[in-house]
Parts: C-alpha cells; structure tokens; sequence
C-alpha cells in the first residue's frame, strides 16, 4: 500500500519536472527554429564580406559589424575578465570583512543596472571628453555590464575550491600568492571560464549601451578611436527600417551573432578543458 | 638520538578556545614519533603547529618555542614559507592537485616555488620520490594520467611523494591512514618504515596498534595536555599515568 503510493508519488513528481522542461523548451526551439528559418535564406557568402548597400540597392552585407561585434567583445573582455576574476579572488580568498561584503553589494547592484544607464555613464566618461563615438567606449559600456557577472561566478567558483588543497600547496612550502594563483584558480578554471561565456554571450546581444557609444557604422571603422559597427546596432538599424530588404538582412544578422555566440562558448569550453586521462 | 624537533611550552589557540596547553617534548632525529590520543585532544593541532601550518586557519595563533636544529621556528622574521619546505606535511584525506597529472603532483612542490629545473632534472626528481613512495612501479606506465584517478592508497603514496619532492627534513603525518583500507595502510606503514632511514617523521593516529607497530617514541595526549611520553614499547607495557593506561587498554576514547 504505501509502496503503491510511493510510486505514484514518484511518477507524478517525475511527469511533472518533464513536463516543465518541455514547457521551457518549447519556446526556446520555436525561436531558433523561426531564426533560422527566416535567416538563413538571406545567408551567403556576400554577408560575411561585403559592406551594407545603401538603401534600394540588393545585396550588401555585415562584414564590418560582424568584425566590430568581435571586436567590442574583445575590448570588453580584456578589461572585464581580468579585473572581475582577480575581484572574484579578493571577495572568496579575503573579503569576509566590511569592505568585501560592500563590494558584494555593489557588484550586485551593479547586475540590475539598467544597459542604457551604463551607456550613459560611458557617453559622460569616455565619449563626451574625446568629442568622438567610439569602439573603447562601447567596449568599456559592455565591459562594465561583464564585470559583475564575472566577479560574482569567480567568487562562487574560487569558494568551491576545496580548503585542503589550499592545505597541500602551503604545506609544501608555497607562498600563498602563488598557491592562489596555480593550485586555487587552475582548479576554478573550468567554472569560471564557464562564467565568462554567460557574460559574453549576455553583452553580445547588447544594443541599447552601444547606441551612443560605440554608435554603429556603415563602413570599416578607422582605429578603435572612432564609431564602430555591431551586430546588435545593425540588426535593430535594418528592423525598425521600411524595407523588406533590411528586414532579411536584420534576420541573417540575428543568426549568425546567436551561431558566433555558440561557437565561441563551444570553442573556449574545448580549449581549456582539462587533458588529463584516467589511470589504466 | 639527536633531537631533531624541541617542542617548548607550547601553547595554541582557536579564537578564545585554549587548545594546547603547555606542551613540551622532544623527537629525535631518523625516528618516528607518534601521537596519540582520544578525538578533540588537540594532537593534529600539536602536529600542525610544527610546521606554521596552524595559524593558516583564521583566528588561530600559537606560543611558545618549536626549535629545529635549535632554531626556533615561532622566533619573529622566520618566514613560516621557509619553515614548510623544511617540515612537510601529509594530511587525512589524500588531496592530490585535482588538475593535475600524477608526475605533475610530485612535480608540484618544485614548480610552485619557482626552482628552475631542466625538464630531465624534474623527472629525475619526479622518479626518485615515486620509488622514495613506493609508487614507481604502479604508476610508471601513467604519469601523465590525472592524479585523482589513482585508487585511494596510491593517492596517499602520491601525496607522500609530493611532500619528499621538495626534500623536507621532517615529515608530518596528520592521520594518513584513516581513509585508507587495511591493504593501503600496510603499504603506508611499510612506506614509514623504509622513510625513517632518512626523515624525522611524527604521526597522528588514532589507532593503537598502528602506532605500536611503526613508531619508537608515543606521546600521549588528552584534553589539549601531553599526558606522558617516552619509548614506544614503555608507554605500552609499563605506562606511568593511569589515563594513559585506561586509554590503551581500552576504558576510554
């Protein structure tokens, strides 16, 4: 009887817990499907290497977004990853006094910022005193909305670390410094790594911070001083535009920066995974 | 026997909480000494107090004196980082570098401190403290495999010949055996023996008949004070307190 019951119990929680997987999915599959769908009739090769055409004119591509979104990211990252992992340590390694728990604050804070209040922030920082719109700006907007995602999962990460590895180094006779840096982090790799990809593919979508600071750009840029095309800026420029044309274009956008996402997640992930093989 | 380590009114804290209460006692050199004592008696506390390795947790301190060599270990300007590559240490639970491959654990210790050595001079080393283990021959054929995929026992020879790597003087062993099965606490046990030759080694345990069987000095600890100590075979047969022989025979722990 109770046995009967049990199973019941466990086959209704079961059902359950598929049921609202498949419910999350459902969405998630109609947009790809739907994107790919209307994107990849307007793909091909003119896409990746040419420039927009001027309006009523077919053909054309996003060479230069593509190349500028890769580029933001890049800027985005260089100042991003390494400030937020480093504050990640500070915050699991020392920060249990006042001082770490403000900064846990504010880098939470920071997470509900809205992107076009950190746009402005950029524009006032970097744009208004050089007079120009630019990839360092638009770079730094996005690099500010990455850092706290960083900090937080390479805090997390570096707490998961097991206490009695940190034990070994030092027993060893290992400075702290380099115990935190070879033994701690190596072995949060994976998880922070892991934690940057989440930011990346949350700021690679951004358009509202680049509006104004990294601006968009119908040509090549010239030097990272000056306004620089993204994905995100172009796709939203040829949406709300009147013409057809635009519009597959902007769909074509949209899928190759959700595939340029995933195959950039995909490749860092295989790139600094552990080598190691069991024993025999 | 020289004395290797002279452990002088020794003292130590967790916070308030007085966990070491005047400790004094001297291990000799190319000897193991053990420790033994009912759980909470602050034997690992004692033993980590040996190489710094107590006030790595936070709140915690220590007084006293620890001479090694005559050197006072707890003097001010002694870097405890200097001390640990002297007194090395072997913990409970074996903790191989989980990103690591088996000669890059041994290699460990030699890398991390920034010795420059060529790559045959490492694997020199690497070899040579895996035999010192008595892990070469299981694990010859995997060195570049991932040390945590090792069975539990050789994990603990490996941790072992991690701390040899960086040629320590003295060995601490903060219960090696308590994880392991009866088969790989033999190999450790036959391990000590062999390493006496050439280190000063001290072992917590909380198992009697293991400390019977692989030292030549016990000390006796309860409630955070060393009870008595002195020749293995005499604190066995013939102890002076009678805590300590209640705890040996059994009547409590």
């Amino acid at each position: 009887m109770h046995y009967a019951r049990r199973r019941l119990v466990n086959v209704a929680a079961q059902s359950l817990a598929v049921l609202c997987t498949v419910a999350v999915l459902i969405p998630l599959v109609l947009i790809l499907g739907y994107l790919v769908a209307k994107g990849v009739t307007s793909l091909n090769l003119d896409f990746f290497t040419q420039l927009p055409k001027p309006v009523g004119e077919p053909g054309g591509g996003m060479a230069n977004a593509i190349v500028g979104t890769l580029i933001l990211i890049g800027l985005a990252c260089a100042f991003a990853v390494p400030l937020g992992v480093l504050t990640g340590v500070y915050l699991s390694e020392y920060g249990h006094g006042r001082f770490g728990w403000s900064v846990r604050f504010c880098a939470d804070v920071l997470t509900g910022v809205p992107s076009i209040v950190i746009a402005i922030y950029a524009y006032t920082l970097i744009v208004k005193p050089l007079h120009s719109f630019s990839a360092y700006a638009g770079g730094w907007a996005l690099g500010v909305i990455m850092l706290p995602i960083v900090t937080r999962t390479a805090e997390e990460m570096v707490k998961l670390v097991p206490g009695s590895l940190r034990e070994a180094s030092l027993a060893l006779g290992v400075p702290a410094w380099r115990t935190t840096l070879w033994v701690v982090l190596r072995t949060a790799r994976g998880g922070i790594v892991t934690g940057i990809m989440l930011a990346v593919a949350r700021i690679a979508g951004e358009t509202a911070p680049l509006l104004f600071t990294a601006f968009g750009n119908q040509f090549w840029h010239h030097g990272l001083g000056g306004p620089i095309s993204s994905l995100p800026v172009q796709i939203y420029t040829y949406a709300i535009s009147p013409f057809d044309d635009w519009h597959r274009q902007a769909w074509a956008g949209a899928l190759v920066l959700l595939a340029l996402i995933a195959f950039t997640s995909l490749a860092v992930r295989l790139l600094t995974r552990g080598r190691l093989r069991p024993a025999l | 026997m020289d004395t290797k380590l002279d452990v002088i009114s020794l003292h130590a804290w967790f916070g308030t909480h007085h966990v070491l209460q005047d400790i004094t006692l001297k291990m000799p050199e190319r000897a193991v000494t053990a420790i033994i004592g009912p759980s909470g008696c602050g034997k690992s506390t004692l033993i980590r107090c040996l190489n710094r390795m107590h006030e790595v947790v936070p709140g915690a301190r220590a007084s006293g004196k620890v001479l090694l060599d005559g050197e006072d270990i707890y003097a001010p300007g002694v870097d405890p980082v200097q001390v640990r590559a002297k007194v090395g240490m072997v913990f409970q639970r074996p903790n191989p570098f989980p990103t690591m491959s088996v000669f890059d654990n041994v290699a460990a210790g030699l890398r991390l401190n920034g010795v420059r050595r060529s790559r045959r001079e490492l694997a020199a080393v690497v070899e040579h403290s895996l035999r010192q283990a008595a892990l070469w021959d299981e694990v010859k054929d995997s060195l570049r495999a991932s040390g945590v995929s090792l069975s539990g026992g050789q994990q603990q020879r490996l941790c072992i010949a991690r701390a040899l790597a960086v040629e320590p003087e003295v060995i601490l062993m903060d219960e090696p055996c308590s994880a392991l099965d009866p088969i790989a606490t033999a190999h450790v046990e036959d391990l000590i023996h062999e390493l006496k030759e050439h280190y000063t080694i001290v072992i917590v345990t909380h198992n009697m008949q293991q400390a019977a069987r692989v030292s030549d000095l016990t000390a006796f600890m309860y409630l955070g004070s060393l009870v008595e100590s002195g020749p293995t075979e005499r604190i066995f047969t013939t102890p002076e307190k009678k805590e300590t022989e209640d705890y040996i025979t059994g009547r409590f722990g």
